[in-house]
């Protein structure tokens, strides 16, 4: 297998993409959406590393091997991401459901600082 | 030194030695996704913690600048993605040209950042003793804002206090400069860290141009210009990161 030679136009394809998301970020920061803010910048984000990770760096023409080690950079990403924040995002129902017990509210209130 | 192109023992092809070299530097990459994902799981947590202050530091930056910079990096990611295409067609002079041109935009990027930096020195928001996340709010002329943006932030500030104590402004004051002062600790730790990977890219871009001006690489040979090509990109993803998660996530509070 010869390696994949992409063409010019491919890149400054993807180069023009990756500027429209930019300005969309930065459009979409305006709009007041509440809590949906941080998910769309980041869905945003997401989509251009992905471009990023498929043509710039060629991972859509790699050997699977290579492709099998981004897709496990991204899953422990996730697992350290994710499994931090069953933590953090709980300490705080812990002090809300607690708060009939005073002692358990404040052991949960100061654990939650 | 190694000749250009040469077989080494322990390979069967080329192709298989390329392909190692390439699995190589990914790995490196993963053991990078994880360090700077420990210092973006820090900004996460606490941002959710403290979303008030996070929010008023954020919206101190320079989006104008910010804005300026994804766009150099963005650029100079696609004449990075130029240079190895002209060494797989074997484009010499191009090759050369692409790297420089990308060593350029790397730098401008660079300069960018140490005008945002002083900038953050000026209005007293380096933490520390002099910390003061009031100061351009009471000095607009200070730092060359409007009167009518410094009202805007006083709000804001006022606000965020609300929000640190509703109680207790005075305590609430000092919570709010504490936590503030995390966030910039956080900004300067995570944008210095990518600061410092952009150094070491630039490094490894003259070693590239100088071999390039040599005339080493090619589409026998061409190695080195690709794994740098992909420690490049990478930076640029960490900042495609970085912009929306300190510049833009709290400015629809303004609006």
């Amino acid at each position: 297998m010869s390696e994949h030679i992409a063409s010019p136009k491919l890149y400054v394809g993807i180069f023009l993409a990756l500027m429209v998301c930019t300005a969309a970020t930065v459009w979409a920061a305006y709009v007041n959406l509440g809590p949906l803010n941080i998910i769309i910048a980041l869905a945003i984000a997401s989509f251009k590393a992905t471009l990023v990770v498929l043509f710039f760096m060629h991972a859509k023409y790699s050997p699977r091997r290579t492709q099998l080690v981004i897709f496990c950079a991204t899953f422990w990403l996730a697992i350290m991401l994710a499994l931090t924040l069953t933590d953090y995002e709980t300490r705080h129902e812990l002090s809300r459901d607690s708060s009939h017990s005073g002692a358990t509210a404040a052991l949960a209130s100061r654990i939650a600082r | 030194m190694h000749r250009t192109g040469e077989l080494y023992g322990q390979f069967e092809t080329l192709e298989q030695q390329k392909d190692t070299a390439q699995l190589g530097m990914w790995v490196f990459l993963v053991t990078e996704v994880l360090f700077f994902g420990g210092m973006f799981m820090t900004y996460t947590v606490n941002r959710h913690a403290y979303s008030a202050a996070f929010g008023v530091g954020s919206n101190t930056l320079d989006l104008k600048l910010g804005g300026i910079n994804t766009v150099i990096l963005i650029l100079s990611s696609l004449t990075m993605a130029m240079a190895v295409l002209s060494a797989q067609l074997g484009k010499k002079k191009q090759i050369t040209f692409y790297l420089i041109a990308t060593l350029i935009l790397g730098s401008a990027f660079l300069g960018v950042k140490v005008v945002e930096y002083k900038q953050k020195f000026d209005h007293h928001l380096i933490p520390g003793k002099s910390f003061d996340i009031t100061f351009c709010g009471n000095n607009p002329s200070a730092c060359g804002i409007t009167a009518a943006d410094a009202e805007k932030e006083q709000k804001e500030i006022e606000e965020a206090i609300r929000a640190e104590n509703p109680d207790n402004p005075e305590q609430g004051l000092i919570s709010l400069d504490s936590h503030a002062q995390l966030y910039f600790s956080l900004y300067f730790g995570m944008t210095g860290l990518h600061a410092l990977h952009m150094i070491i890219g630039a490094g490894l871009l003259l070693w590239l141009i100088k071999q390039s001006l040599g005339g080493r690489f090619g589409p026998g040979y061409n190695t080195p210009v690709e794994v740098t090509g992909l420690y490049w990109h990478f930076v640029d993803i960490v900042w495609i990161y970085l912009f929306p998660l300190l510049y833009l996530i709290d400015r629809h509070v303004n609006t």
